[in-house]
C-alpha cells in the first residue's frame, strides 16, 4: 500500500516507513544519549555516579557541580572555577569576529563587484588558507606572538583568531555577494555613490543573513578551538576549552565527573546557545564552506 | 557635431576585439535604438556611453565634451536597467532620490523633483513602498522616474521591458514613447526585440557580431536594409529569401525561381536597381516579406508592380487576423501573408499576387543588397 | 568591474580603481605572511636541526629520514589512515542513510534534523569528555549494562591499545555525520522532481531510482564530503587529547597529536616542523585540485 506523497515522487511502503522511522529514532538516541546523560549526571552527587546507573535519574539532585565547576574547581594549580576562562574566552571571541567579519565583508565586496585581473588568484590564495593544517604556522606563529610580546595574552589569540578567520569570512561574502545584481552597483555608481557608499548603503543593508552565518561560524569555530588555545595561551589567559580540559584530565585528586560534566556544558553552552537560536545560519555556514566558488 | 557623438569607438578585452569602430551620431531629441541578438556588443557599447566600461579606442561625446575617463556620475545621463536595479533596502522616494542627495542636492529640493516625477509616472501612492512590494509594471516606473528626476542630457535604457510579460510590455512601450514625445528627451535605448526597436525608435543601430550592420529610421531599415543579416532579423516573420537566376527577358530584368511542381516561375523587376544589370544570367538571393505576397485581392493597389504566381500550399497557419501560407519556393520554404478570409487549402495549387516594388537582391557571396 | 585607467581619467574615476586593490591589500599581506610566509618559514625549518628554539643550521633531508624511522610517527600515520577510512566511509553511511530517510516525508523532520546536528556546534573537547566517560568501563556504558544484570557485558576498548584507535572513530563519527546528512539532504532537495517522476513513468523501482537516478546527481555532495572530512580527519587534535590523550602509551597518536608533541614537549622542532609539512602535503593534494576545480568552474 502506497503512502501517498503529493510533493516527492518517491512512494514507500507502510512497513518500510515503520522501519525508516525506527531507524531515525535510534540514531537520534545516539545522538542524543553522551550529551544527555552528561546533563543527568552533572546533577547528581559524585556518589551516585561511581557507584550507581549512568542512565537513571538523580535520587538527590543537586546543583553543587554545577557551583564548583564555575567557580571554585581546581584549573591547574588554582581553584578558581571555569568563570575567569569563560570570560577569557568571551573577551577573546567577540572582538575576533567581529574584526574578521568586517574584514571578510570589505573583501567579498571588492572580489565581485570591483573585479580586477588577478582577483581570482587572490581568492584562491584567500581560500585555501581555510583549509591548511595549522600545525604548519604554529612554530612561527609562536615566534612571532613572543617578538610582539603577546604570547600567552588574549590579544594574542584574537589576533590569531582573526588573521586565520579571514579566509573563511571572505568566502562567505564573497558567495553571498556574487549573487548580488552587480546592476544595482552600477546604477548606484551613475547615482554618484563611491566606493564605501555604494557598500555602507546598497549591500549591507542586504548583508544581515550572511552577517548572521559569518558571526554565528567564526564565533562557533573561535569559541570551540583549543588547537591555539593550548599553544599560545595556557595559564591564566587559556580559553574555556583548555580550561576545561584541564579540568577534566587533571591527575590528582578524586575526578568529581560531576563537576566535569558541568564544566563541559557551560563549555557547550555558548555555541549550542547559537544553534538552537540560529540554526538555519549556522546549517548555511557549514554548507558554503563545503560548496565552494 | 551632434548632441551625443559616439565617433570611431573601439573595445577590446585582452586581444579579443568585441567592438569594432562604432560610429553614430546622435542629435538631441532624437530616439536611438541599438538592436541586435545578444552577444552583438549593444549592452557593451551603451555601458561604454554610460561609463561603466571603459572605452579602448576613440572618443564618447556628449554636448561636445570628451567623456573618455569621466566617472558615470559625471556624465549627466541617467540609466534604466533590466533588473530595474531598484535599491532593496530604499523605499521608493529613497530610491529616486538617491542620486540627487549623492549630488548633495538639499532635502527641500529633492523631495519637490521627487513628487514632480511620481506626478508625472502617477506613482505617487507607492513613494513609501519598498521595490520588493511592487509590480513588475510599478517597478519599471519607479526606475524610470528615478532616470527622470535627474533631469539628464542623455537617457540609457538597457533592455528595460524585456522581464515584463507581454501584454505589460506593449503598454510600458506605448508609455515610453509617450514620455519621449512629451518630454523631447534624447535616448539611447538597448533590445534584442526588433518590434521594440522599429515601433520606439526614430533611428535604429543594427548590430550583429561587434560590427554596426546598418544605421537608418526605421523605414530605411525595414524597407531596404543594408545585408542579408539586417533583412532576416528585423521583421516577424522574416523575410523570405530565395535563390534566384537574372534574365532579362525582352529587356526586362526577371526573378527566376522554381514552383513546389517543378516547373519555372518567372518574376518580372522592371524596377530593380541599375546595379542589377551586372548580375545577368547569375544566381543572387531575392529577399521578399511575407505580407508583400497576397491572395490577388489583398495586393497593394499602388504597387507598381504585381506579378501574379500559382503555386502549391503545404501548411496554413490562420493568426486571427491573417492567415500565413507556407508554400515551398526554390526548394526553401517561403511564407505569404494573406487576408483572413483568404480562401486557402493546404495540398491545393493557389494564385498569389507578389509585390516585386519590396522584394530586394542580394549578391550570394558579400550578402549585402545590390543597390 | 572595468578597466576605466585611461590617462585622461578624472580623479574620481581613478580613484575607483585603485581603492579597491588598496582595500583588500592589508588582507592579501597578512595572508602572505601569516599564511604562505610562515609555511615557508616552517618549511626551511623542516630543513634544519632547530630543537627548543629555531636554528638557521642547514641539514638537508635529515629530518624527515629521521621521522620516517621513528616508532611514533608511524604509528600515528598508521592509526590516521585507519581513522580516516573509517571516519569518512561511516559518516558517509550514516549520513548518506539518514539524508535518505529524512528525505520520505517524515513527521517532525526539523526535530530531527536538529539532534543530528547538534554535536557539530560541540568543542571537540567536550565530545572528548563525553564519550571518555561513556566508554570508561569502571562507570560507563560497561557498567551500566553490567549494573543491568548483563553479567558478561564488556566493552574495553578505550583501555586496549589495538582497539582505542576505534573509540577515537565512533565520537569523531558522532560529531560529523549530521553534518553529512545536511550536505546530502541539500543535494537531494536540489534534485528536479520532474527527473524522478520522469524515471518513474519509465518504470524505474524506488532502488532503481535510487541507485541509477538520484545517487548519481548526489556527485557534488559525495565529493564535498569527501574533502571536508578527510581534511578534517588530518587536522584531528582535540578530539584524541580530550579523549584519549593520545593513550593507552600511544596507541591514539596521530600527525598532528606528534607534531605538538615533538614541536613543543620534546623539543624536536626540526622533526616536529618535518611532520608538519608531511600534514600540509596530504591536505593540499586533496585540496588543491578541488579548489582549483571549483575556482575555474565559477569562473
Amino acid at each position: 500500500m502506497a503512502v501517498p506523497s503529493p510533493d516527492s515522487p518517491v512512494r514507500t511502503a507502510r512497513i518500510t516507513r515503520v522501519f525508516i522511522y525506527l531507524f531515525l529514532l535510534l540514531f537520534a538516541l545516539f545522538y542524543l544519549l553522551p550529551f544527555g546523560i552528561m546533563l543527568i549526571n552533572s546533577v547528581k552527587p559524585l556518589s551516585e555516579i561511581t557507584g550507581g546507573n549512568m542512565i537513571a535519574l538523580p535520587r538527590e539532585w543537586t546543583i553543587q557541580p554545577w557551583l564548583s565547576a564555575w567557580s571554585t574547581a581546581q584549573i591547574g594549580v588554582q581553584p578558581t572555577g571555569l568563570r575567569p576562562y569563560f570570560i577569557n574566552s568571551m573577551m577573546m571571541a567577540f572582538p575576533a569576529v567581529i574584526l574578521s567579519t568586517m574584514v571578510g565583508a570589505l573583501n567579498g565586496y571588492v572580489l565581485t563587484k570591483w573585479r580586477f585581473r588577478g582577483d581570482t588568484i587572490i581568492f584562491g590564495l584567500l581560500l585555501f588558507s581555510c583549509f591548511i593544517p595549522f600545525q604548519i604556522v604554529l612554530i612561527p606563529m609562536a615566534r612571532i606572538l613572543g617578538i610582539l610580546q603577546m604570547a600567552g595574552t588574549t590579544q594574542g589569540l584574537i589576533m590569531v583568531h582573526f588573521v586565520y578567520g579571514i579566509g573563511f569570512t571572505t568566502l562567505y561574502f564573497r558567495n553571498y555577494y556574487a549573487a548580488f545584481p552587480t546592476e544595482l552597483v552600477r546604477a548606484a555608481q551613475i547615482d554618484g555613490a563611491g566606493f564605501f557608499q555604494i557598500f555602507w548603503r546598497i549591500l549591507l543593508p542586504s548583508s544581515g543573513p550572511i552577517i548572521a552565518v559569518s558571526f554565528i561560524w567564526q564565533f562557533t569555530n573561535i569559541w570551540n578551538d583549543f588547537l591555539f588555545g593550548a599553544s599560545f595561551a595556557s595559564g591564566g589567559a587559556a580559553p574555556m576549552t583548555v580550561a576545561l580540559n584541564n579540568l577534566v584530565n587533571s591527575s590528582t585528586g578524586v575526578r568529581e565527573y560531576n563537576v566535569h560534566f558541568a564544566g563541559a556544558i557551560m563549555a557547550a553552552g555558548p555555541t549550542l546557545l547559537v544553534y538552537i537560536v540560529a540554526g538555519r545560519y549556522f546549517v548555511r555556514g557549514l554548507m558554503s564552506g563545503s560548496v565552494k566558488g | 557635431m551632434g548632441f551625443l557623438d559616439i565617433d570611431n569607438v573601439t573595445k577590446s578585452y585582452g586581444a579579443v576585439q568585441v567592438l569594432h569602430r562604432v560610429d553614430i551620431t546622435v542629435e538631441e531629441g532624437e530616439f536611438l535604438v541599438l538592436v541586435g541578438p545578444s552577444g552583438c556588443g549593444k549592452s557593451t557599447l551603451l555601458n561604454m556611453i554610460a561609463g561603466l566600461e571603459g572605452i579602448s579606442s576613440g572618443e564618447v561625446r556628449i554636448k561636445g565634451r570628451v567623456m573618455n575617463g569621466v566617472h558615470p556620475s559625471r556624465r549627466n545621463i541617467a540609466m534604466v536597467f533590466q533588473s530595474y536595479a531598484l535599491y532593496p533596502n530604499m523605499t521608493v522616494g529613497k530610491n529616486i532620490t538617491f542620486g540627487l542627495e549623492m549630488h548633495g542636492i538639499p532635502k527641500p529640493e529633492r523631495d519637490k523633483a521627487m513628487r514632480n516625477v511620481a506626478q508625472l509616472l502617477q506613482i505617487e501612492h507607492l513613494l513609501d513602498r519598498k521595490p520588493g512590494q511592487l509590480s513588475g509594471g510599478q517597478r519599471q516606473r519607479v526606475a524610470m522616474g528615478r532616470a527622470l528626476v535627474r533631469n539628464p542630457d542623455v537617457f540609457l535604457f538597457d533592455e528595460p521591458l524585456s522581464n515584463l510579460d507581454a501584454k505589460l510590455r506593449v503598454d510600458m512601450r506605448i508609455e515610453i514613447k509617450k514620455l519621449h514625445q512629451r518630454l523631447g528627451t534624447t535616448i539611447v535605448y538597448v533590445t534584442h526585440d526588433q518590434i521594440e526597436a522599429m515601433t520606439l525608435s526614430t533611428r535604429i543601430a543594427v548590430m550583429f557580431d561587434g560590427h554596426v550592420q546598418q544605421l537608418g529610421t526605421p523605414k530605411e531599415i525595414y524597407d531596404s536594409p543594408a545585408n542579408l543579416f539586417v533583412a532576416t532579423f528585423m521583421g516577424s516573420p522574416a523575410m523570405n529569401v530565395l535563390p534566384v537566376r537574372l534574365e532579362d527577358r525582352n529587356g526586362v530584368l526577371h526573378a527566376l525561381l522554381t514552383g513546389a511542381d517543378g516547373q519555372e516561375r518567372a518574376l518580372a523587376m522592371p524596377h530593380a536597381p541599375a546595379a542589377c544589370a551586372a548580375y545577368k544570367d547569375t544566381e543572387v538571393l531575392l529577399g521578399i516579406r511575407p505580407e508583400a505576397i497576397t491572395d490577388p485581392e489583398g495586393a497593394d493597389r499602388n504597387a507598381r508592380t504585381i506579378q501574379p504566381m500559382t503555386n502549391r500550399v503545404t501548411v496554413i497557419e490562420p493568426a486571427g487576423a491573417d492567415t500565413f501560407v507556407t508554400m515551398v519556393l526554390s526548394g526553401r520554404d517561403c511564407i505569404a501573408r494573406m487576408r483572413a478570409d483568404a480562401s486557402v487549402e493546404p495540398g491545393r495549387d493557389f494564385d498569389f499576387a507578389i509585390n516585386m516594388d519590396k522584394a530586394v537582391l542580394f549578391d550570394p557571396k558579400t550578402q549585402t543588397r545590390i543597390a | 568591474m572595468a578597466d576605466m585607467t585611461g590617462s585622461g581619467a578624472d580623479f574620481r574615476t581613478r580613484l575607483q580603481t585603485w581603492l579597491p586593490k588598496l582595500v583588500l591589500a592589508p588582507s592579501l599581506a597578512i595572508m602572505l605572511i601569516f599564511v604562505y610566509g610562515f609555511i615557508a618559514f616552517t618549511i626551511y625549518l623542516s630543513f634544519t636541526d632547530s630543537r627548543m628554539l629555531p636554528s638557521f643550521n642547514w641539514v638537508g633531508w635529515q629530518n624527515y629520514e629521521r621521522l620516517f624511522r621513528i616508532r611514533e610517527w608511524n604509528i600515528a600515520m598508521r592509526n590516521l589512515a585507519i581513522f580516516a577510512t573509517l571516519y569518512i566511509g561511516i559518516s558517509t553511511v550514516i549520513g548518506l542513510a539518514l539524508a535518505i530517510f529524512l528525505d520520505q516525508k517524515i513527521r517532525a523532520e526539523g526535530a530531527l534534523r536538529t539532534i543530528y546536528l547538534y554535536p557539530m556546534a560541540l568543542s571537540f573537547i567536550v565530545t572528548g569528555t563525553a564519550w571518555k566517560w561513556f566508554l570508561d568501563p569502571a562507570i560507563g556504558l560497561q557498567n551500566t549494562m553490567q549494573m543491568w544484570g548483563w553479567e558478561s557485558f564488556t566493552f574495553t576498548w578505550i583501555k586496549d591499545r589495538e582497539m582505542a584507535i576505534y573509540t577515537v572513530v565512533i565520537a569523531a563519527v558522532w560529531q560529523s555525520s549530521g553534518f553529512v546528512m545536511a550536505m546530502f539532504l541539500a543535494g537531494l532537495r536540489g534534485i528536479d522532481n520532474e527527473i524522478l517522476r520522469a524515471a518513474q513513468i519509465d518504470g524505474a523501482s524506488n532502488w532503481n531510482l535510487y541507485r541509477r537516478i538520484i545517487l548519481p546527481q548526489l556527485r557534488p555532495a559525495f565529493l564535498s564530503a569527501f574533502v571536508i572530512l578527510s581534511h578534517l580527519a588530518i587536522k584531528s587534535y582535540d578530539l584524541v587529547i580530550a579523549l584519549t590523550g593520545g593513550g593507552p602509551g600511544n596507541a591514539t597518536a596521530l600527525p598532528a597529536t606528534f607534531m605538538y608533541s615533538y614541536t613543543f614537549t620534546r623539543n624536536q622542532m626540526g622533526i616536529g616542523a618535518s611532520s608538519a609539512v608531511i600534514m600540509l602535503l596530504t591536505i593540499a593534494a586533496i585540496m588543491v585540485p578541488y579548489l582549483y576545480a571549483e575556482l575555474r568552474e565559477k569562473k
